[in-house]
């Protein structure tokens, strides 16, 4: 067997400093360029994120008040008109899609990953069909749950349950991927060493697999959702109004969103909508945070390391 | 002090001639030369994944209170041999098995067997120590659980099998702690302790040692010595002298390839006393391994 030879490097005088090359190749214009450039691109995405918030706070700063929680929206009294039915309408939206969509999203991943073989065609169209699903504009969905109440009979479309067929629709595959990905985490040794035992592919998967990947699960789950909550072209397709003037009060209710709202009062030509607009964006923002926020805490306290 | 060989003239109809050798009952181990009414018996074993031919015609037997070592160069199919032993090689796609595998003289690729029953008669103790994110006690009682064994008292079968495994008094004080917190070579004989728990008769090892240190790992040979005598103990290794300190009896493998495609195929080159293999070696190519001129 023949050895690679490798010469050792050049031998210097007793005393030289061979590491002071007199430059520092981290340090050069190149590099510093590069860097430059990634700060204005953060700086630029940031800023504009910024200036957009401050200033839309600075508008419905006024509108900020109780009247903005209480009141149903108002044409006569423009500068008391109010959110009520928009906030109201888009929780039950977000419950009702999540009771649609996490169970199904989750049955749906655990068969791709855990049962289905993956060699199979209609399982490698499916697994092609999701990564394009995900990508589908949220109008088309808008225009598929409108079908499918037209199908079933529905004269009336603006309901809590058709907004949540298209966002349950909309954010499936987004929960499928990111469901797959935490179960996929799940290390190949503790599947192996629960089924060496005896269980069945249905108690691995119950009892390991599923427990050890519900953080990542709730993670995407919340993100996805507080996606959803911020769509108003689904909406906008099955005919939801802005001007509800009561309360949603179960799934077959007509209602209105948030965003329905936003979208209609920052069309209308007096200043006090579009303060109450500007406001409204605000009380959008927190809610959407607040899932952020929460998505992060778990991910932070739950997430296992393997 | 593991091995007696009575006669030694019988191998070369392994599964032919009957085996005149006796177990002496003096309470020292004595190995006959065949396995006395094999727990576990391969016929004619055949692996192949896809098309690919994993391992060709290998036949062996395993017996009670012996420790077969299986070892062979990487990719020689010793793996594949042990995983098909408990079914644990239907859980790959494209997985494919000719041959028979008898368990107590049962097919266990029969029609009508249940493959989770398979493997909890023939446990498995994997390379990596795998203990599930429960805690010790829930480690142990996982088995028993979810294959409806039924249980008396669940904290007596757990005390048990942890003192099988030489682990209780390691553990006696936190049975409600993470398995996570133990030492590498611990979570292994939790391992151990969790498999003996489904009361199996044969226990698999594939390569329990590998990632363990030397301390640690004599610990796991004298569990294994210490365990022999109630299981079959099949265990594959990549650490020779692992198999000449603990096995009784050594099979060894290598990978031939093939003359067209180039994929290589496991097969059993010698299967005989491990005091046999390491001293007299019938086959060449055994030697060639032993000694270290290659694999």
């Amino acid at each position: 067997m023949t050895t690679t030879q490798i010469k050792p490097g050049r031998r210097r005088e007793e005393g030289t400093r061979v590491l002071d090359t007199g430059q520092n190749h981290e340090r050069n214009a190149g590099s510093l360029a590069f860097l430059v450039a990634l700060w204005c691109s953060l700086a630029f995405g940031v800023l504009v994120l910024l200036v957009l918030i401050a200033s839309t706070a600075l508008d419905g700063a006024p509108r900020l008040d109780a009247n903005l929680f209480t009141e149903y929206s108002s044409t006569l009294f423009e500068e008391e008109t109010g959110v009520r039915a928009g906030i109201l309408g888009s929780l039950w939206l977000m419950v009702t899609t999540a009771v649609m969509s996490v169970p199904l999203g989750i049955a749906a991943a655990l068969y791709l990953e855990e049962f289905a073989n993956p060699t199979r065609w209609y399982n490698r169209l499916i697994e092609v069909n999701l990564q394009n699903l995900a990508a589908v504009p949220s109008v088309i969905y808008g225009l598929l749950a409108l079908g499918l109440l037209a199908l079933r009979g529905f004269r009336q479309t603006s309901l809590v349950i058709g907004g949540a067929l298209a966002l349950t629709l909309l954010i499936l595959p987004v929960i499928i991927i990111t469901t797959r990905e935490s179960i996929r985490a799940v290390p190949r040794e503790i599947r192996d060493g629960s089924l060496a035992l005896g269980a069945t592919l249905w108690q691995t998967t119950w009892r390991q697999s599923l427990p050890s990947a519900i953080p990542g699960i709730a993670t995407g789950t919340i993100l996805a959702l507080s996606r959803a909550i911020g769509e108003a072209a689904p909406l906008l397709l099955l005919g939801v109004a802005t001007g509800i003037r009561f309360d949603p009060n179960g799934i077959l209710s007509q209602f209105t969103a948030l965003p329905i709202q936003i979208f209609t009062m920052s069309s209308q030509p007096q200043e006090e909508f579009q303060t109450a607009a500007a406001a409204a964006i605000i009380v959008l923002l927190v809610m959407i945070l607040v899932l952020n926020g929460l998505a992060i805490y778990i991910r932070n306290h739950y997430q296992r390391r393997w | 002090m593991t091995t007696k060989p009575a006669t030694a003239n019988t191998r070369d109809s392994v599964y032919g001639a009957a085996n005149l050798a006796e177990v002496a009952d003096t309470g020292e181990h004595v190995v006959p030369d065949l396995p006395q009414e094999p727990v576990i018996e391969a016929t004619d074993l055949n692996v192949y994944y896809g098309d690919f031919h994993a391992v060709h015609d290998v036949n062996l037997a395993f017996g009670r209170g012996e420790i077969t070592a299986l070892i062979g160069p990487s990719g020689c199919g010793k793996s594949t041999v042990l995983r098909c032993l408990n079914r644990m090689n239907d859980l790959v796609i494209g997985a494919r098995v000719t041959g028979a595998v008898t368990y107590h003289g049962q097919n266990v690729y029969g029609p009508k067997v249940d493959p989770i029953e398979v493997r909890r008669r023939i446990g498995m103790v994997f390379q990596k120590p795998n203990p599930f994110p429960k805690s010790i006690y829930d480690n142990i009682a996982y088995g028993p659980r979810v294959t409806g064994m039924k249980v008396d008292n669940m904290d007596d079968l757990v005390e048990e099998a942890l003192h099988s495994a030489a682990l209780w008094d390691e553990v006696k004080d936190k049975l409600k702690q993470s398995a996570y917190g133990l030492s590498g070579g611990q979570q292994q004989r939790l391992c151990i302790a969790r498999t003996v728990a489904t009361r199996p008769d044969v226990i698999l090892m594939d390569e329990p040692c590998s990632s363990l240190d030397p301390i640690a790992t004599s610990r796991i040979e004298d569990l294994m010595l210490e365990m022999r005598k109630d299981y079959a103990l099949i265990v594959v290794t990549h650490n020779m002298q692992q198999a000449a300190r603990v096995s009784d009896r050594t099979a060894f493998f290598t990978a031939r390839p093939d003359e067209t495609t180039g994929n290589r195929t496991g097969l059993l080159v010698e299967y005989n006393l491990t005091n046999r293999i390491f001293s007299n070696p019938d086959d060449s190519r055994t030697e060639a391994y032993i000694s270290g001129r290659f694999g």
